[in-house]
């Protein structure tokens, strides 16, 4: 079952007059997926959630809802919900008939309605608002309307655009927890829009990177995160450090680069890359070591002078100079707790990078 | 920080000058002046009430309360006829006007169209036209509308309440147009696809969720309608006919002859109609 296909994108074009906002997307999103759409904004992600929800028609392409080809299948017909951005919750009526009036459309029963009416609010922790109107409810319990009320017509898949979107970093970091614990209980695939890369890590099942209308890598948080497959999404993900240079040659598993400036750096490449071929080296300053200056500098070693020190608590964030003209990020976790001057960096101080070669990627684009 | 530092000493000059008691100067003079206004407002309207109860005869001195005049209009059948025809007028134009104004906004609020430049200029261009404009122009218009209707069918037709209703509509028509269609502007139109998404199709989108939503904003429009309806006077006299005369008209031809405390009741009449239906479409919109 798991392995069945909730969503799929063949070829999927969206062109609004000269712009092409979504750019030959296909996509396999499984059944019971929590599976997000990552991407800057104007990356075509939103775009590609409302043309499966049918507000938008796409211009070429197919899109299938469990193997069903929706065409120009109307919203109301498809078996799909969506979160809104704004939640967009009726103004007019209760939290109870928001939530009742998907199931009102379908006919439902009345009894029907209102058992089901009072399991998604126990689903979602509002029993009890069911009177209210959505502008006395706070943000964190619009949000959570908005959830019951797509949730209560049981749909295939839900929709999420940016649902967190409006809330304060705190509410946002709970409702995160409660979406993916949601999403675990009721089982029903999620596809989730979102621009913030650490929002997508950590409740995602699988992550699709778009930008500029394209999908650049699907996967799980771990290989995008650990192997992204282009520079835009190690750039988009995280932070590193990035060091052009061309490719001189192989050594084992590894490639070597050299830059401009005489450095040899090795890392991991996705794929063969000849020799002379321009390249982007990239490793995550959390993969960086840093070691005091003996007079030896080891293999991937770099010497330099440390240049800025920033405490941030839970880390340590070095810059340290290698030459006039480059730079590397280090991140040391300050797994020590002490007020020791001595335990930390101090700028002007030398040291030597070492960048192990399996923390690092050879990128091409 | 420049910015910053002048705000906050602007703020501390005032707070300077109002403890030293300059600024209270220019307080009492808004009292002063907004009482003036008030009055200016007011003073006439309050003046015809009382003097619609008093016993003088020319109704301009106060000479002790009664309700004989307010007995006399009700048993003057003139009076009464040209009020029961007022309402039916205003009733029948507020009903069309208010719908074909509704779609009219909605047709233009939500539709790019050929021409739609032109239609938005034209159908605010009743209510810039001098009313005696219009007037003489419908007025026009229905001579050579019975002369066309003459030749067609040979039927001979007369000014009668209907073309004063329609005229009435006529004008109507573009007050709905703004009101509705300044509704229809803060209506949050992803409450639409948030109904479409739940399963609702065209017919439940507009009843369940559009229109009770805007329902504030044509009930407005409505109102206006009817208020325009109720006093208005140039179009009204222009287009009724022999027999079929409307309050406001029936009010200015016992006016040329003699004012009387009569017509200061029928016009308070008027006004607690007005404000009646004012608070009416208040208290519906709290209800919301």
């Amino acid at each position: 079952m798991n392995d069945s296909i909730a969503i799929e994108l063949r070829n999927v074009v969206k062109r609004f007059g000269d712009v092409v906002a979504v750019d030959h997307v296909n996509l396999q999103i499984r059944d019971g997926e929590f599976f997000s759409l990552l991407g800057p904004s104007g990356c075509g992600k939103t775009s590609t959630l409302r043309m499966i929800a049918g507000f938008e028609l796409p211009t070429a392409g197919s899109i299938l809802i469990h193997g069903r080809e929706m065409g120009i299948t109307p919203p109301h017909l498809r078996p799909v919900n969506t979160v809104f951005q704004s939640y967009a919750l009726f103004p007019h009526m209760t939290v109870a008939q928001n939530i009742a009036f998907g199931l009102e459309m379908k006919k439902t029963p009345k009894a029907e309605i209102a058992q089901r009416v009072k399991e998604a609010l126990d689903l979602v922790r509002l029993s009890g608002l069911e009177e209210r109107r959505p502008r006395q409810l706070s943000g964190g319990q619009q949000q959570r309307v908005a959830l019951a009320r797509a949730l209560v017509n049981h749909p295939e898949v839900l929709l999420l655009d940016e649902p967190l979107g409006a809330l304060d970093q705190k509410l946002r970091k709970e409702m995160q927890l409660e979406l993916k614990s949601l999403q675990a209980r009721v089982g029903i695939t999620f596809v989730f829009v979102t621009h913030d890369q650490e929002e997508a890590l950590t409740m995602s099942d699988r992550i699709a990177v778009m930008n500029k209308g394209k999908v650049l890598q699907v996967g799980t948080p771990t290989e995008i995160y650990e192997r992204p497959n282009c520079r835009f999404v190690a750039d988009f993900i995280g932070e590193t450090n990035f060091i052009d240079g061309l490719v001189i040659g192989r050594d084992g598993n590894y490639t070597v680069i050299e830059t401009p400036d005489g450095l040899r750096f090795r890392g991991l490449a996705t794929r063969p890359l000849s020799d002379g071929t321009a390249v982007t080296y990239s490793i995550r300053p959390e993969k960086v070591r840093l070691l005091a200056a003996n007079g030896e500098v080891p293999i991937d070693g770099l010497a330099g002078t440390v240049l800025t020190v920033n405490y941030i608590g839970s880390d340590t964030r070095i810059t340290v100079r290698i030459n006039d003209r480059r730079t590397i990020d280090v991140w040391e976790q300050n797994t020590r707790s002490t007020l020791d001057r001595d335990e930390y960096w101090q700028p002007g101080e030398p040291a030597v990078v070492v960048c192990p070669p399996d923390n690092a990627l050879v990128l091409s684009e | 920080m420049i910015k910053t530092a002048s705000a906050s000493t602007t703020l501390a000059r005032a707070r300077g000058a109002f403890a030293e008691g300059r600024l209270t100067w220019s307080g009492l003079a808004l009292t002063v002046f907004s009482i003036l206004i008030y009055l200016f407002l007011y003073a006439p309207i309050v003046i015809l009430v009382i003097f619609s109860f008093t016993r003088d005869e020319f109704g301009v001195r106060w000479t002790g309360f009664t309700l004989d005049w307010y007995i006399r209009l009700f048993n003057n059948p003139r009076m009464m006829g040209a009020a029961w025809n007022t309402l039916v007028v205003a009733s029948v134009s507020t009903v069309v006007s208010t719908i074909i104004g509704t779609l009219l906004a909605m047709a233009m609020e939500r539709y790019r169209f050929r021409g739609r430049g032109a239609m938005e200029g034209l159908i605010y261009l009743p209510i810039v036209v001098p009313e005696i404009v219009m007037a003489v122009a419908l007025l026009a218009f229905s001579a050579i509308a019975f002369d066309v209707i003459k030749l067609v069918t040979g039927e001979t037709l007369r000014r009668n309440l209907a073309t004063v209703t329609i005229g009435h509509i006529a004008f109507s028509i573009s007050f709905v147009v703004v009101v509705v269609r300044t509704s229809l502007k803060n209506f949050d139109r992803r409450l639409e696809e948030a109904a479409a998404d739940l399963g609702a199709d065209s017919w439940n989108i507009f009843w369940r969720i559009t229109f009770p939503l805007i329902l504030p904003g044509i009930i407005g429009g409505a109102l206006l309608a009817f208020t325009l309806s109720l006093d208005d006077f140039i179009i009204s006299l222009f287009l009724s006919g022999p027999g079929t005369s409307l309050l406001p008209v029936e009010v200015y031809n016992r006016v040329r002859r003699a004012v009387t405390p009569e017509i200061n009741a029928i016009s308070t009449l008027m006004l607690l109609l007005s404000m009646v239906l004012v608070a009416l479409s208040q208290l519906l919109q709290r209800r919301r």
